[in-house]
């Protein structure tokens, strides 16, 4: 149980913070999973086990977040990561602003650093963001003392989906120290791929990165330099053979292709790349017994995953999506404690 | 009398006249009048140079002043003082102004705003109209009205047979063309260098690649031309390679690297190491400031640059300067401008590596006075500049190669504060710039 001072006039009788939250999370923003430790991951992990518990209530609210301002900040389409942000939001009892980059100022030409100091202006207690450009969120960041989410910037990061990505991998698998999972397809252009490596990793899986030599980015698994900082992502196992690479996999993530790879002239057909990296259930029956199968969505069935692997029993899509609303929930509670004090 | 000028007690190091030792230098109506021991008993204003090295004033081989065009970043007035803070008195104006440098009228006009200046505004001419890659600028024209080399900064000539043409009329010059190594193609759009660091941060790359495809087209071209090749701002390992078996067999080329091609790696785009990059939220940070074209590469290329310059492959440093505004940098990465504010921490930058024991400082002054003036022949232009012999411009950088300074760029004489420097501490200062024997900055300046 967390010491805040909320406004308690019309609090429900059942508890607003939900058990099992840890007492501080240390964390002003959430920028990239690089800079979590083990114990600040599953402090999200067993807050969301917690915030799971509120989403199964008959009536799914909790006012822990009242007060607070949520302004999800949006300068690349997105349906699902901004839903799931915007329910996270008003489960917790906040008020929750959506502002897209099309219709607003931001499409008269108005700098990111002016629009984040108008939204804090307005009030903003939290900035949810997704942008094209990678370190936006780090800018907003350094211009704004708002809370900000990175809700994924350029190639660089999403962090809530490698959280949601590790949820669901706990749940299914337990202790995750020691399995084995398996990242599918165009790593190059992934940031789900990158926070899903330091998250998982800082978990004590085993990772390992299977595509064509077009689509691995440049520079893993590179020697430290002589001196100075040491920028590498952590170590992966690098393969290229999808069959070797799932041989007794805990679990298998499939990432998004964008058809126009094709133009960049990374791939030379879909069909091509289906063959040689689609998951199907011949390649499923390599890995381990009852192993995972993951994707951040939304999927090309029939290119990077097969519809029967989607949709069959080994498939945590759907409950992935369903992990978002929590997890998502864990980091606003997280990120905030205290706010609605100030507020 | 107005450029008259004794330089006193001073350790003078004129690399292109074979001098080290302990002399003083007298100027006459802005020019050297003579060079020996105690030259007392004369009449001039005196500059004190007791403790201090004396060096030919510093020539810039890439200098951005913005001028006409992109007046609220720089002019030529705020580049020619950022030069004379610098130690440089003569900078040699990059074309792609707005409109480009690509005929007499837009020389005239930035020659004129440099008139009576404190330091020596030399041109280079576009290589085609407006810049743009398709069809060659009147270069004969170009030639007479005074430009000492033709450029398209700023961009490649892309195309292999405009490149080809550009040198074989060049060649009918006399005069070289300076290179930007990119080809557009192969960069990508790339907003840094691509390798780890790039990886981690999800910023496009560009690889090494694009710069040595065109190093290796042009050093052929040239080749072949009989042409005069400059290798402007190199910043790989396979180009100095390149370059160096090129003038093994005899090519006609030469080449510059910038003082943060030096200095700095790819590194510097994720911010300070220690304490710096703690406090920034998340550990990382997108310095804008490091943004620059070519990138900041890794380690391994930045230590084949300094080696290439200590052998001689590379003829000279030149600083790029590439003055921007705030709102140019302060933004997303991706969107901000490429470039770095360098005239005023290059002698900075070169004593740190001085003092790292990276470059002997007779060779730092080299690369920096006659090194660049020979490499463009600059003698022919101005004779005697690069160098303080009898009959030399009276253009005179005092130097104090060991103190340590912090930089910080809201002191810049420049408009562009945007440096990756800025809070570093650098060693060696510029204690006094003479240009036509007038003290224009440091100690003693009118």
């Amino acid at each position: 149980m967390v010491a805040r001072t909320v406004r308690t006039d019309d609090r429900p009788a059942e508890a607003a913070e939900p058990d099992g939250a840890p007492a501080a999370w240390g964390h002003r923003h959430l920028l990239d999973v690089d800079v979590l430790a083990r114990e600040d991951i599953v402090a999200v992990l067993d807050t969301a086990e917690a915030m799971e518990e509120v989403l199964q209530r008959r009536v799914a609210r909790t006012p822990a977040l009242r007060g607070v301002t949520v302004f999800n900040l949006f300068y690349e389409p997105s349906t699902r990561t901004r839903a799931s942000f915007e329910l996270a939001g008003k489960v917790l009892g906040a008020d929750v602003i959506n502002m897209t980059g099309s219709g607003s100022s931001v499409e008269k030409g108005e700098s990111l650093i002016d629009t984040v100091a108008t939204i804090r202006a307005i009030g903003a207690d939290v900035i949810v963001m997704r942008h094209p450009s990678g370190g936006a969120p780090y800018l907003a960041a350094q211009h704004s003392d708002a809370h900000v989410v990175n809700a994924g910037d350029g190639l660089h990061a999403h962090p809530t989906q490698a959280l949601l990505d590790a949820f669901t991998l706990r749940r299914r698998l337990g202790d995750l120290a020691g399995k084995r999972i398996v990242l599918i397809g165009d790593i190059k252009h992934s940031r789900v791929a990158r926070s899903n490596v330091w998250a998982l990793t800082t978990l004590g899986m085993e990772v390992t990165l299977v595509g064509p030599r077009t689509l691995l980015p440049t520079g893993l698994n590179a020697a430290p330099p002589a001196s100075g900082r040491d920028l590498s992502l952590p170590r992966v196992r690098l393969e290229e053979d999808l069959d070797r690479a799932i041989e007794g996999a805990d679990a298998v993530m499939a990432l998004r292709l964008q058809r126009e790879r094709m133009q960049g002239a990374f791939l030379p057909s879909l069909r091509e790349f289906s063959r040689r990296y689609q998951i199907t259930p011949e390649r499923m029956a390599r890995a381990r017994e009852g192993a995972a199968v993951l994707h951040p969505g939304p999927m090309n069935e029939g290119v990077e995953i097969a519809a029967d692997v989607a949709h069959g029993m080994q498939s945590e899509v759907e409950r992935q999506v369903a992990h978002g609303v929590a997890v998502r929930m864990a980091v606003l509670y997280l990120l905030t404690q205290g706010v609605g004090a100030a507020t | 009398m107005s450029g008259d000028l004794l330089i006193r007690g001073g350790r003078l190091i004129d690399p292109g006249s074979g001098v080290d030792a302990m002399l003083d230098v007298l100027i006459r109506e802005g020019r050297v009048a003579a060079v020996g021991a105690d030259l007392g008993g004369v009449d001039a204003p005196v500059l004190e140079a007791v403790g201090r090295i004396v060096a030919p004033g510093f020539v810039d081989l890439h200098t951005h002043v913005r001028e006409p065009g992109q007046e609220y970043k720089e002019t030529v007035a705020s580049g020619m003082a950022a030069a004379a803070r610098g130690g440089f008195t003569t900078i040699c104006a990059m074309p792609n102004t707005e409109p480009a440098m690509d005929g007499p009228p837009v020389v005239a006009q930035v020659q004129e705003a440099a008139r009576g200046g404190p330091a020596r505004v030399l041109c280079v001419g576009a290589v085609t109209r407006g810049r743009a890659g398709e069809r060659l600028a009147e270069l004969a024209e170009l030639r007479d009205a005074g430009v000492v080399a033709f450029s398209d900064d700023g961009d490649a000539i892309a195309s292999g047979t405009l490149a080809r043409r550009a040198f074989e009329y060049a060649s009918d010059l006399g005069l070289p063309i300076a290179e930007h190594c990119e080809d557009p193609a192969l960069a990508e759009g790339g907003v840094m260098h691509e390798g780890v660091v790039s990886t981690r941060l999800g910023l496009r790359g560009q690889g090494a690649l694009a710069e040595v495809s065109i190093v290796e087209r042009d050093l052929r071209l040239a080749e072949a031309a009989g042409a005069r090749l400059h290798i402007c701002h190199i910043s790989a390992r396979e180009s100095c390679e390149a370059v160096a078996e090129a003038k093994a067999r005899g090519v006609a080329v030469t080449a510059e690297v910038t003082p943060h091609h030096l200095l700095l790696t790819d590194a510097a785009v994720a911010g300070p190491n220690g304490a710096a990059a703690a406090a920034s939220p998340g550990g990382l940070r997108y310095d804008t400031n490091a943004k620059v074209n070519p990138p900041l590469r890794s380690g391994e290329h930045v230590a084949a640059c300094l080696e290439a310059l200590r052998a001689g492959v590379i003829d000279a440093v030149a600083t790029d300067h590439a003055p921007h505004t705030v709102t140019d940098k302060q933004c997303e990465f991706d969107r901000a401008a490429f470039g770095i504010s360098a005239l005023e921490t290059a002698w900075g930058v070169l004593g740190a590596l001085i003092a790292w024991g990276e470059l002997p400082l007779d060779m730092a002054i080299e690369r920096l006075t006659w090194g660049p003036a020979r490499a463009w022949d600059l003698d022919r232009v101005v004779p005697g500049l690069g160098r303080l012999a009898v009959g030399s411009p009276g253009d005179v950088a005092v130097l104090d190669p060991s103190s340590r300074w912090t930089v910080e760029p809201e002191r810049f004489a420049s408009k562009g504060k945007n440096t990756p420097l800025a809070g570093m501490d650098l060693v060696g200062s510029v204690v006094a710039t003479v240009s036509g024997g007038r003290v224009v900055w440091g100690e003693g300046a009118s």
